[in-house]
């Protein structure tokens, strides 16, 4: 009898506290909420006080710039296919520059990433010597790469690559060290216990195991890289970015060069995301019915 | 039948070894054709003839070392000590540093016996080489620069013409034309850090400052710092927080407008699959347009400055966060929203307690990320959109002298990265390991 009546009171007691606890949650998530919008509009002020335009100015503006660019461009239809023409080396430098960045890039990470990876490592001593590396690497932008190497070796694709290849090795070697690390070591034991020399164990080993998953995260890579191409081709290494900036300080009057360019770089970056997420697609769905046989 | 189904089977097996085979060879082939094509479609070995070895010395000098030029004006025989040669630099009239005394005569010592003179007569200049011999130039208005060396021949590291002579020792340099005189001594080192000459605190020690801060001067020493002329710490400082600004804007504005139009795009959300069909093709749209794009369009409509890169970050965010939040939606277990619905809760409560409570990992984890990532995109934009480090890092590298500033930048953005990478990965544990507790 007297139990029943202290776990009524104890009960009772659960239910206070219980919702003591709610309202101190509550209390803090709306804390939160409030601390967040703050940053967010004293953000835009600032951000907005510093601007050269103002936001609401500008929202009125905003199609501006389009419309001109549909209008004039439409008038000027027909000399379409010749500006594609004209335009197209500049794109295939552009893609030429994101495959060859993203595949020296992963040639790295490979390398990165099997040293930097616990059961794997050549030299398991200098495993953080090499995650630095890959950390500094995925820190540095591109843009300051290839701004240094301009000045060095003079505006064109090989900054841009050497820029984007440096970021590419940081940054798919961290993805690939974690795929490495979901792989079963026991072929590596078989492979050693044949005498297997440590390339011989990596390549019939581990490569195997791991290969669909780089290969995914290697395209995911590329479609990021062909943006990233554009962009420093604006900064003055070449490609599509280029001839974006040439076609459009010229203003008007040449606005159909800067919406055929406009238009190439989006097909390219469309139908490039479309081709890599379907084979990802297959990467990935294959690995998955493989693991689970 | 058995011998029948071997002989398929090693056939079969044969086949599949041959094909593994050809493609071990072939993959490494292409790759390999591939780089060379690339190689010579790049104009590689153009480049590496046009490379400017001069262009890489000087940048690598200079990020770790300064030069101090003393300067004198041969038409009216003013001699100016700058360091870096900037008017920011400049030592006050008739004062230098330590190993150059200014009097009729101004007497530089570049040490290990290294002595240049400058004459107050002909815009005279002797230069006397430990080893080699005293040599002495006048210039003159008509004759251009008069030299005389001690041996007959010119050794390689003079390099002289009738109206101009440059000597490079390992102590300085030291160059003569009609118009001006001067001499480059190298240092290692960032000089004028801290403070600038025309700040009473220069050259001071360390301790002394603290001591000095401590009784009261730490203001005055703290303006000082921050308006260093030469490496304007203050405006640094400001544009680190403008690019971290621009990353902070663009990612959570993209996430606040994403967010409910993910719901449109879900499959088990959409209220008509019209509507979700238009959802996903505006996400395809907002991202094949890219950064850049939207970049150029928003700095017509707005101007430059940071307000455009945080929209340009925000907009293109918005489709891939649309993308990512309504797969995350798609994945939530519908289990959930009817426990939550059997209580007889209101559609709201259902999305309050069944879903959001599910998504909030991925929606915070895949935030965070972007934060980190969006922090180097604001570099890259800010360099067009003029705002934060992005436009200062251009600006050095523009003027093409500053590399000392430039490699200064490049260490900053570093540091951002790294700090931005290490806060969003805290952040990561702290809320979602958080929020794994509550549930």
């Amino acid at each position: 009898m007297a139990d029943t009546t202290a776990s009524t009171r104890d009960l009772g007691g659960i239910h206070d506290d219980y919702m003591a606890l709610t309202r101190q949650k509550r209390l803090y998530s709306l804390v939160l909420l409030i601390i967040f919008v703050a940053l967010m509009v004293a953000g835009f002020s600032v951000a907005g006080g510093r601007n050269a335009g103002s936001f609401w100015g500008g929202l009125d503006n905003f199609f501006d710039y389009p419309s001109e660019l549909v209008i004039e461009a439409s008038g000027k239809l027909s000399e379409f296919p010749a500006h594609f023409v004209t335009f197209f080396p500049a794109l295939v430098e552009t893609v030429n520059i994101a495959a060859a960045a993203t595949l020296l890039g992963a040639l790295a990470a490979i390398f990165l990433s099997l040293l930097s990876t616990r059961g794997m490592a050549r030299f398991p001593a200098l495993i953080p010597v090499f995650r630095r590396l890959m950390d500094i690497s995925r820190a540095i932008p591109e843009i300051v790469v290839a701004l240094v190497l301009i000045f060095i070796l003079g505006g064109g694709p090989v900054p841009a690559m050497i820029a984007i290849a440096i970021h590419t090795a940081g940054a798919l070697g961290k993805l690939f060290s974690e795929v490495n690390e979901n792989a079963d070591l026991k072929p590596l034991d078989g492979l050693t216990s044949v005498g297997a020399t440590w390339g011989q164990k990596m390549a019939l080993g581990i490569i195997p195991q791991v290969a669909p998953n780089w290969l995914s995260y290697a395209l995911l890579r590329f479609e990021i890289n062909v943006r990233a191409s554009a962009i420093l081709g604006f900064v003055g290494a070449g490609g599509l970015g280029y001839e974006l900036k040439n076609a459009i300080s010229w203003g008007q009057g040449r606005y159909d060069e800067a919406a055929a360019i406009f238009l190439l770089l989006f097909i390219t970056i469309v139908v490039i995301d479309q081709t890599s997420s379907h084979y990802r697609d297959r990467l990935t769905h294959g690995a998955k019915s493989e693991r689970r046989s | 039948m058995t011998m029948l189904d071997t002989a398929d089977l090693k056939g079969s097996a044969d086949r599949v070894m041959s094909r593994k085979r050809i493609v071990s060879f072939a993959l490494p082939a292409l790759v390999l054709a591939y780089l060379t094509y690339v190689f010579f479609a790049f104009g590689v070995p153009d480049l590496i003839a046009k490379a400017s070895g001069a262009n890489a010395r000087t940048l690598i000098a200079d990020t770790y070392s300064h030069k101090v030029h003393v300067t004198r004006d041969n038409r009216n025989g003013a001699v100016r000590v700058a360091i870096e040669g900037e008017n920011k630099g400049t030592y006050p009239d008739g004062e230098g540093p330590a190993w150059v005394s200014l009097d009729d005569e101004t007497v530089i010592d570049l040490g290990d016996g290294h002595i240049i003179t400058y004459l107050p007569e002909n815009n005279g200049v002797t230069y006397n080489v430990p080893g080699y011999g005293l040599m002495t130039f006048e210039v003159s208005r008509s004759q251009g620069v008069i030299q005389n060396y001690p041996t007959d021949d010119t050794p390689d590291w003079i390099n002289a013409s009738k109206n101009r002579v440059a000597v490079t020792t390992e102590a300085g340099r030291l160059s003569i034309t009609r118009n001006r005189t001067e001499v480059f001594r190298y240092f290692v080192g960032w000089e004028l850090f801290f403070f600038t000459l025309d700040s009473p605190y220069h050259g001071m020690g360390a301790g002394e400052v603290i001591r000095r801060a401590f009784g009261g001067e730490a203001s005055a020493i703290a303006h000082d710092f921050w308006s260093n002329k030469m490496w304007r710490h203050g405006d640094v400082a400001w544009a680190i927080f403008e690019t971290i600004l621009m990353a902070f804007l663009g990612t959570m504005g993209g996430a606040i407008v994403a967010l409910p139009l993910a719901f449109l795009a879900a499959r088990n959300f959409a209220p008509l699959p019209a509507i979700r069909v238009a959802t996903r093709r505006l996400f395809d749209f907002i991202r094949g347009v890219d950064a850049l794009i939207w970049t150029i369009i928003l700095s017509r409509a707005f101007g430059l400055g940071p307000l455009t890169g945080a929209l340009a970050i925000l907009i293109t965010d918005t489709g891939t966060f649309g993308k990512l939040f309504s797969e995350a939606l798609e994945n939530v277990d519908k289990k959930q929203i009817e426990g939550v619905q059997s209580t007889g809760a209101k559609p709201i409560q259902r999305y309050r307690f069944g879903v959001i409570p599910q998504i909030t990992p991925v929606l915070i984890s895949q935030i965070l990320y972007f934060l980190e990532s969006n922090t180097r995109s604001a570099t890259v934009i800010g360099a067009i959109t003029g705002g934060g480090i992005g436009l200062l890092l251009t600006q050095a590298i523009i003027t093409q002298k500053d590399w000392e500033e430039v490699s200064y930048y490049i260490m900053l953005i570093i540091i951002m990265v790294i700090f931005m990478d290490w806060l969003s990965g805290l952040l990561r544990r702290k809320l979602i390991n958080g929020n794994e507790g509550g549930q």
